[in-house]
């Protein structure tokens, strides 16, 4: 499953248009310097201007250089950019390339993995791949059984469909 | 008055109602309480409570500004990365791991044992440790309450009474032995402790402040049993079973009638007399902006480390430290820890790495402290050996072999393959204090409220850099006996980058000792020349040790809060002459 | 316990030309002062703790809104121009002083029970609170219900004025315990099925809804009553807020808080005894009389273990266990057999903290899953946990829940 399909893209949205969007726990008082890199992310953008200047600027770039909107690419072309967003190979404008590219791959990273109640991971799929039971509180019974395969089923915050009468 | 709900406020606000005193307690975050903020449906949240971090400070409300050296232009802490300062009640109490360690006989006096056993002159000029003022025998006893309150699980070896095996022979002696048993262990630190006793290593269970069984401290309050969830460092506890204050002291104290608490109030500034030599109660802002003036006879300031300084700072109590010149005493020797670790990625294991705890697992102590000799090594120092799975939340916990792509299908494939046969050993170390890392307030930015930022000058020490690559020389032995496919060590090295996370052990700043020229407060926490406040919590430690700092901010409160009543009360003055 | 201080001064004050008949010896006040706990005056008189007694707790019957009124002796607003006489009246007839009827939310057809002297000393205790200035309207019933002369009629069906009986042939005891369960201690008005027109119903201690809360069956049913608890398990209930089965929460949370975690221990064990011991019902349903669990391939017992696994083990044990002084045991707990699961469900859906005592300050609380859980869901943990370890009780519904939910959201 795809980060997409597994509801990446909504989770981002969501994230954005809630209290994350606009980084309402941070502090975000200038002066806004840089500094050195171990001082940290010291943009004055909130996500949600991050995202509309970045994506703005990366389908421009797709456009100029590859004649499409980046949503219309190929696969082999988006994954190519993406490599050269990673690899700080491409200047967007306006947006500090190298944070926006941290941005995208954190947050889709968040929405697949997060619990399912925020729009991503669905059907808990990342959690089933790796085998993570998820909102589980109790491994008092499991704790020493050692190496071995639990076979626990992921539960989410939202539970789980055998928590309903079946049939 | 006490300033700050958290470990020690608690305790010291208890210790003084039982006294008979009126005591008010502010607090600038809310009033926390298990079943409504840490519902067993909801706190299993990796990315509400890890990464928005909930449970922390807003860093909108206060954070730090940071530089490693004087050079540069201190910049704000916009998110907090290296550590995670707490709010509310229980403070970072609620949302810590767990780990209660003592510190060592030797720590209290450790710039005198350094001499005595290296030469006079064997402590190099870029490490300004010193001796706390006080001895293993005074801090035993409040050790000892501190455990007792917490319910703290864990396994003895140095009792009065005779020594035992399956504890860690480096402690201290101690009266008792902890008040519940050691926890269960998960399969990882089994076989770390396993290969260590191999090699000849003693391991022992790691003390930890999640109760092994149900527990009612001697406060009456009740406590149960860890489950090992998995969702505990950086998150609240839902069923009871991590100590905190909110769990341990705030049940108990609440319904007395001569103790008030007061929260969402942010304490602005002590107020001293005139001349300065007392301290005649606070100045604090509520949640609706108002200004109010709280007078006290007494005024304890127990925030986080953090905190306590810049109100110090802020409040003109003491000289401020500058470094330039060595002198002043407030901001001085401010430290941290170096936090070393080798992570090992095996084919065949399977260590269900979701099932932890933040104090669970096992744990050496023959490369900590003073425990080996440094004859010729050319560092001082050492760290805390152990294997403590914390669990594995997957938005921060996946490992993978270095070179793998981070997205993408091979991504993927790793991320899976990996997922539950990776283990990490950690090796939590001292850091020294150095005349150049200090704490002072920061010229430009400033709180909501209009306050300077407190400012940190920190950067790791030649001392500490190569402690850091010797004790995690002596991990990767025994990672290597336990034959991953593959290993991966990562000694701390410099300069310190304030982004990930290290640890949130933040001590100095206004330290303990027993020259005014060189520390803050005395041995009952005391502040010199202003007799009747007293500042508490790991902004006392001269130094920090190979070890989590709670077990001794925790004794470093009782020991506040016994000199008070028993001493201050009787005679309310300096309780040591200078 | 803050009570004593400063009487003398405020009787003087307050109270000097109406108290000649109240005693002024310590030893009365202060016995006084203990009935008035035993009789838990201020949960319906204390609605600010600022002003003890004066009155102004709300209580909601079928027939409307009742207030209870100021007790304390303010000549205004309170009893301060009453003799003994008319508090005798009110406790043993309810008829109020100038002859006006009383509704039976005040428990005058249990306080009739009290001695003469045990009246006298609680009178003498109430002459000492401070008064305060406190004026309550107490009727705000509907009409026809606020017609105090139907009380007449109610009162000629539904009380007997009698006095406490000492049974020769029990021991002294569980008289004792007889007389405060009957009388000052009153757990019938909660603990008794209401008939409908509001007295006491067929079942005496078999539980009815209070707020709804259920007020469980205290009789010795071993499966459904309390037979399975032994005396010590009781008092400690009673005295700490307590034991491995439950904790006080809800109406009973204020009882304990207010009232018997401060009865004598001989009290305590008084009230048990004779609770165990029958209280005085003919006849109580034995073990034998305990229904079959529902099978465990019920659908609802099924997906209501898969949640308790997931949701409820993490305190409640997978074995339903439970933790002694965190966490009720559920396993063979009479609490759930009870036919109505309205408490159950109510702590399910909005969370219950138990109450604090001094003996017990910890008060941990049951976190609400109503956000968390359908009404379906809801229904299948707790039919699963009525059907499991021991216990059986029929099925709870989803529409069960639904109406808990909604009456919730009223309050």
């Amino acid at each position: 499953m795809s980060g997409k399909e597994a509801g990446c893209a909504v989770f981002i949205d969501r994230q954005l248009a809630g209290p994350y969007g606009d980084f309402e726990r941070l502090y975000m008082h200038g002066p806004f310097q840089d500094g050195i890199p171990q001082q940290g992310d010291q943009s004055p953008l909130t996500p949600r201007q991050r995202y509309r200047i970045g994506l703005a600027a990366l389908n421009d770039h797709c456009r100029n250089e590859l004649g499409a909107p980046f949503a219309d690419l190929s696969e082999e072309q988006r994954d190519r950019v993406l490599s050269q967003l990673e690899a700080d190979e491409i200047k967007l404008d306006d947006i500090d390339t190298p944070l926006f590219f941290e941005a995208i791959l954190q947050n889709t990273m968040e929405g697949f993995f997060a619990d399912p109640i925020y729009g991503g991971n669905r059907d808990m799929a990342s959690w089933r791949m790796l085998g993570f039971p998820g909102a589980r509180y109790d491994y008092r019974d499991y704790i020493e059984r050692h190496n071995e395969d639990l076979g626990l089923e992921p539960v989410s915050i939202a539970g789980r469909s055998d928590w309903n009468t079946q049939g | 008055m006490v300033v700050g709900l958290g470990w020690a406020g608690a305790i010291i606000a208890n210790g003084l109602v039982d006294a008979g005193l009126s005591v008010v307690g502010v607090e600038r975050g809310p009033w926390r309480d298990t079943a409504k903020d840490f519902n067993i449906a909801s706190v299993t949240d990796e990315l509400r409570y890890s990464q928005r971090q909930e449970l922390m400070l807003r860093t909108a409300q206060n954070t730090i500004t940071m530089r490693n050296n004087p050079s540069q232009t201190a910049l704000p802490m916009r998110k907090w990365g290296s550590f995670h300062p707490g709010n509310g009640t229980g403070g970072a109490g609620n949302h810590w791991a767990g780990i209660t360690f003592r510190f060592q006989p030797e720590e209290f006096h450790l710039r005198s044992h350094l001499e005595e056993r290296y030469g006079a002159d064997s402590i190099p000029d870029e490490l300004s440790l010193q001796d706390w003022g006080t001895d293993w025998n005074e801090m035993e006893p409040h050790y000892d309450a501190f455990e007792k309150i917490a319910g703290t699980s864990g396994r003895a070896a140095n009792l009065i009474s005779g020594r035992q095996a399956g504890g860690n022979p480096f402690e201290g002696v101690r009266a008792n032995d902890y008040p519940t048993p050691p926890l269960k262990q998960p399969y990882s630190p089994t076989l770390f402790a396993d290969t260590a006793r191999e090699m000849g290593y003693k391991p022992f269970p790691v003390p930890s402040s999640l109760v092994s069984q149900t527990y009612t401290n001697p406060l009456g309050v009740t406590m149960g049993p860890c489950t090992f969830c998995g969702f505990c460092t950086n998150y609240g506890c839902a069923n009871y079973s991590k100590a905190s204050a909110i769990t341990t002291v705030l049940p108990a104290l609440i319904r007395k009638d001569n103790f008030e608490a007061r929260t969402h109030c942010e304490v602005l500034r002590v107020t001293t007399d005139s001349d300065g030599r007392r301290a005649t109660g606070i100045v604090y802002v509520d949640s609706a902006g108002r200004q109010w003036e709280q007078p006290a006879e007494i005024v304890v300031v127990a925030a986080f480390t953090f905190e306590n300084v810049r109100l110090m700072l802020m409040s003109g109590i003491g000289e401020a430290y500058d470094p330039a010149t060595r002198r002043g005493t407030t901001g001085r020797n401010y430290a941290y820890q170096t936090a070393n670790s080798v992570q090992l990625f095996f084919d065949d294991k399977n260590f269900n790495p979701f099932i932890g705890a933040g104090a669970v697992g096992m744990g050496i102590d023959e490369f900590n402290n003073d425990n080996f000799d440094h004859s010729g090594l050319g560092f001082f120092g050492g760290g805390s050996t152990r294997v403590t799975p914390i669990g594995a939340a997957p938005i921060q916990a996946r490992p993978t072999p270095p070179g793998t792509p981070r997205w993408g299908s091979q991504w993927k494939r790793a991320t899976v393959d990996n997922y539950a046969s990776t283990m990490s050993i950690g090796c939590e170390a001292s850091n020294y204090s150095s005349p150049n890392n200090y704490l002072s307030l920061d010229p430009t930015y400033r709180d909501r409220l209009g306050r300077p930022l407190l400012r940190i000058t920190f950067d790791f020490t030649d001392n500490d850099l190569k402690m850091a690559q010797y004790v995690t020389g002596k991990v990767v032995e025994i990672a290597k006996r336990m034959n991953p496919r593959q290993m991966i060590p990562s000694p701390r090295t410099g300069p310190w980058d304030g982004r990930p996370y290290q640890s949130s052990h933040v001590v100095g700043g206004f330290i303990m000792g027993v020259d005014p020229s060189t520390s803050s407060v005395n041995k009952y926490l005391q502040v010199w020349d202003v007799p009747n406040l007293f500042v508490v919590g790991a902004s006392a430690f001269p130094q920090n040790p190979g070890y989590n700092p709670t077990g001794t901010v925790g004794a470093l409160a009782f020991k506040a809060a016994d000199a008070i009543t028993k001493h201050y009360l009787r005679n309310p003055g300096e309780m040591i002459s200078t | 316990m803050k009570t004593l201080i400063g009487f003398t001064l405020l009787s003087l004050a307050g109270t000097a030309l109406t108290a000649q008949a109240a005693s002024t010896e310590y030893q009365d006040i202060e016995h006084g002062r203990y009935l008035s706990v035993l009789g838990d005056c201020a949960a319906c008189h204390t609605a600010n703790e600022e002003q003890p007694l004066a009155g102004g707790v709300s209580l909601e019957t079928p027939f409307g809104t009742l207030v209870a009124p100021n007790i304390t002796p303010d000549a205004e607003t309170g009893l301060g121009n009453w003799t003994f006489e008319d508090f005798k009246g009110t406790m043993t007839e309810g008829i109020g002083k100038g002859g006006y009827h009383l509704y039976p939310a005040m428990p005058y057809p249990a306080y009739t029970l009290m001695r003469d002297e045990d009246l006298r000393d609680l009178w003498a205790y109430l002459r000492t609170v401070s008064p305060v200035n406190h004026d309550v309207e107490a009727n705000q019933l509907p009409f026809p219900f606020n017609i105090r002369l139907a009380m007449m009629g109610w009162n000629w069906l539904n009380f007997d004025d009698r006095d406490f009986q000492p049974d020769p042939d029990r021991p002294d005891d569980i008289n004792r315990g007889a007389y405060l369960v009957e009388g000052l201690d009153h757990c019938g008005t909660c603990h008794t099925p209401r008939n409908f027109m509001g007295g006491d119903g067929d079942g005496k201690f078999t539980g009815a809804i209070v707020d709804d809360w259920l007020a469980p069956n205290i009789t010795p049913d071993p499966h459904k009553g309390i037979g399975g608890w032994s005396e010590d398990e009781l008092v400690e209930y009673l005295k700490t807020g307590g034991n491995r089965f439950d904790f006080a929460s809800g109406p009973m949370a204020d009882e304990v808080r207010h009232s018997s975690q401060y009865w004598t221990d001989d009290d305590l064990h008084a009230v048990a005894r004779y609770l165990l011991t029958g209280a005085g019902i003919d006849e109580t349903a034995s073990s034998a009389d305990a229904p079959e669990p529902l099978a465990q391939s019920n659908a609802q017992v099924q997906a209501g273990s898969k949640i308790y696994f997931d949701r409820c083990a993490g305190c409640h044990k997978t074995d339903g266990s439970g933790e002694n002084g965190m966490f009720p045991q559920l396993a063979e707990n009479p609490l759930i057999n009870n036919d109505n699961a309205s408490s159950l469900i109510r702590v399910v859906l909005a969370g219950s903290r138990a109450v604090d005592t001094d003996a017990k300050p910890t008060a941990p609380a049951m976190p609400a899953f109503g956000w968390d859980l359908s009404d379906d869901q809801i229904a299948n943990v707790v039919t699963f946990v009525r059907n499991s370890w021991g216990n059986a009780a029929p099925t709870v519904s989803a529409g069960d829940v639904a109406e808990m939910r909604k009456a919730l959201q009223g309050e």
